[in-house]
């Protein structure tokens, strides 16, 4: 899941305004910061003594949130206010190694540039980009900061709400966004009968099922707590249906780098700093846990 | 091509020379680019297209029904703004001028906002008895856009008869509608196939458009899906080889008609 909702900003920004705090500050606690010393010795960064990370443009909740001032180039989100599950974890990451806040620069990194051969203008993407063996030998990937399972969001009373296997979901019509596992997902694990809907934007997939255009889509999980959240409603009347299981190996997003720099072991050993000392978890808990309000949403069986 | 016949032995000679030299320059100057192991990798690579390959031409079958489909609405929709256009005196006013700003809009509005006006618009109303596809809408987007382009190519095949072909027609008797039934539209669409055509090879490029709103593939869309699955941008270029496959000959038959046309002519001013 990689792109969302214009509509969403408006509540992203109300629920925002309740936090004060960027999680920034926690960051680092480890003194022996060994990924602080591995990112000293990097002489790769696009602008020597920052760290300059892209995102795409809008930025979306729940991985970004805490909206954007009029005149910023951010739609719905500045990713340097620190709120949002994605600009936390780069806070913490850029923490690790040794970048103050001031020290870190946004830049916009559309999707489909992130894999673009080339120099960049970022030293990492952090955009919701789920990890694959194919994408790997185009661009490096981090190690997971978020293993990932992708939802069914459906309208309330429909038959689809009552499936509870794979199996249940052959006859129905799934859509999904282009460019996103959760497509790939249907394609290849729920194999429905009817061919499923491939939208360009989340936003066209959202109104194709709010049009009654589809039964049910399919998202990752964090972004169907989001949108079918009682206070955001983005799906009308909605409910999250449930969580598909794994197959093969589990999903996670990583951040991208272009092929070959050295930051990636920097960024691997922050990260493994981050897992160990709980802060990774925290994060986690209090972006993408705390903040939904749908309850717990039960798996569907593979049979 | 015919150019090519009568420059002679020495003038092909120098045509084969130079296409060598530019394409061997444009070779090197690419090959040699810093990045350009990668850029082989992402854009030209041998086993993606082989892989994507197939299911791209599956859904290619989509863009051929496409502008199969459109087209034959286009050419009858065109020829009645074009008529529409061309009824003369003054109670037929309104008929023009309504012909005259709906070419003027339509052909003044970029083909993709139409396709996505129309393909997110329309379903959006959830009007009862009115298609939901975003599919179908998009391919009338089409129609709309490339009726009014069509329009003016019958409109000035109309206006190259010459007016004592329709003064002879009505002194033969032939009533107004006689006279452009079997007079003036069948000498006007004649002159004017080979500008149809083209339009036509354009139709079928644009029907990549209508994937943009969609949400079942075609050629383009499923090409971007393995791209952004892969990271690998080889399935556009298997997608634009498709596109080519088809086009390529219909731009050929268009040449192809239009020597034949200026031949004829030669020989009937020579006669």
């Amino acid at each position: 899941m990689r792109k969302l909702l214009a509509g969403i900003a408006i509540v992203g920004l109300l629920a925002a305004c309740a936090e004060e705090n960027p999680v920034v500050s926690t960051a680092s606690p480890s003194p022996g910061a060994t990924a602080a010393d591995c990112a000293k010795g990097v002489t790769t960064y696009v602008s020597p003594g920052t760290l300059t990370v892209g995102t795409d443009n809008p930025a979306y909740p729940p991985y970004f949130q805490g909206g954007a001032a009029k005149e910023s180039e951010w739609k719905l989100n500045d990713p340097a206010t620190g709120k949002g599950f994605e600009s936390a974890v780069a806070y913490a990451v850029s923490g690790s190694m040794g970048f103050s806040p001031d020290n870190v620069q946004w830049v916009v990194a559309p999707f489909n540039q992130t894999y673009a051969p080339g120099a960049k203008s970022w030293d990492f993407a952090i955009e919701q980009i789920s990890y694959s063996t194919k994408r790997a030998s185009a661009v490096d990937f981090s190690e997971s900061y978020f293993d990932v399972n992708q939802a069914l969001v459906a309208v309330k009373g429909t038959p689809i709400t009552s499936a509870t296997s794979l199996a249940d979901l052959q006859g129905y019509t799934l859509a999904a966004p282009t460019g996103t596992t959760s497509y790939e997902y249907i394609v290849g694990v729920i194999k429905p009968t009817k061919e499923p809907g491939a939208f360009s934007t989340l936003s066209d997939t959202v109104a194709a099922i709010n049009a009654h255009q589809v039964d049910g889509i399919v998202v990752d999980l964090p972004t169907a707590l989001y949108i079918a959240d009682p206070f955001v409603q983005e799906v009308k009347n909605s409910v999250v249906v449930g969580q598909f299981p794994t197959v093969g190996t589990p999903e996670h997003f990583g951040m991208t780098f272009v092929k070959g720099n050295p930051l990636v072991g920097c960024v691997n050993q922050a990260l493994a700093e981050l897992k160990s000392d709980g802060t990774l978890q925290a994060i986690t808990t209090k972006w993408l846990s705390e903040k939904t309000n749908v309850g717990s949403v039960p798996v569907f069986s593979t049979s | 091509m015919g150019g090519l016949r009568q420059e002679g032995a020495r003038g092909v000679l120098i045509a084969v020379v130079s296409t060598i030299v530019v394409a061997a320059a444009i070779a090197f100057v690419v090959t040699r680019s810093p990045n350009w192991p990668q850029v082989k990798e992402a854009f030209f690579n041998g086993e993606e297209f082989r892989s994507s390959f197939p299911d791209i031409a599956v859904k290619f079958v989509r863009n051929v029904e496409f502008f199969m489909v459109a087209e034959v609405f286009i050419l009858t929709f065109a020829l009645l703004l074009a008529v529409m256009r061309s009824l003369p005196g003054p109670v037929f006013f309104p008929i023009r001028a309504l012909s005259i700003v709906y070419t003027d809009s339509f052909r003044g509005i970029p083909t993709i906002l139409v396709v996505y006006l129309l393909g997110f618009g329309v379903p959006s109303l959830s009007l009862t008895g009115v298609p939901r596809s975003a599919t179908f809408w998009a391919v009338v987007a089409l129609i709309l856009s490339y009726s009014a382009y069509v329009a003016e190519v019958y409109r000035a095949g109309i206006e190259s008869v010459h007016p004592s072909q329709a003064a002879a027609a009505r002194s033969l008797g032939l009533s107004r509608w006689k006279t452009l039934r079997f007079v003036v539209i069948p000498q006007a669409v004649r002159r004017v196939v080979p500008p149809l055509l083209n339009d036509f090879v354009g139709l079928q490029k644009d029907t990549a458009l209508v994937g943009l709103v969609v949400s079942v593939p075609e050629a383009f869309k499923e090409a971007q899906i393995i791209q952004s699955a892969d990271f690998n941008f080889t399935p556009l270029l298997a997608a634009a080889l498709l596109f080519l496959l088809v086009t390529i000959p219909m731009t050929r038959l268009v040449d192809w008609l239009v020597a034949r046309q200026r031949r004829r002519r030669q020989v009937a001013t020579a006669l």
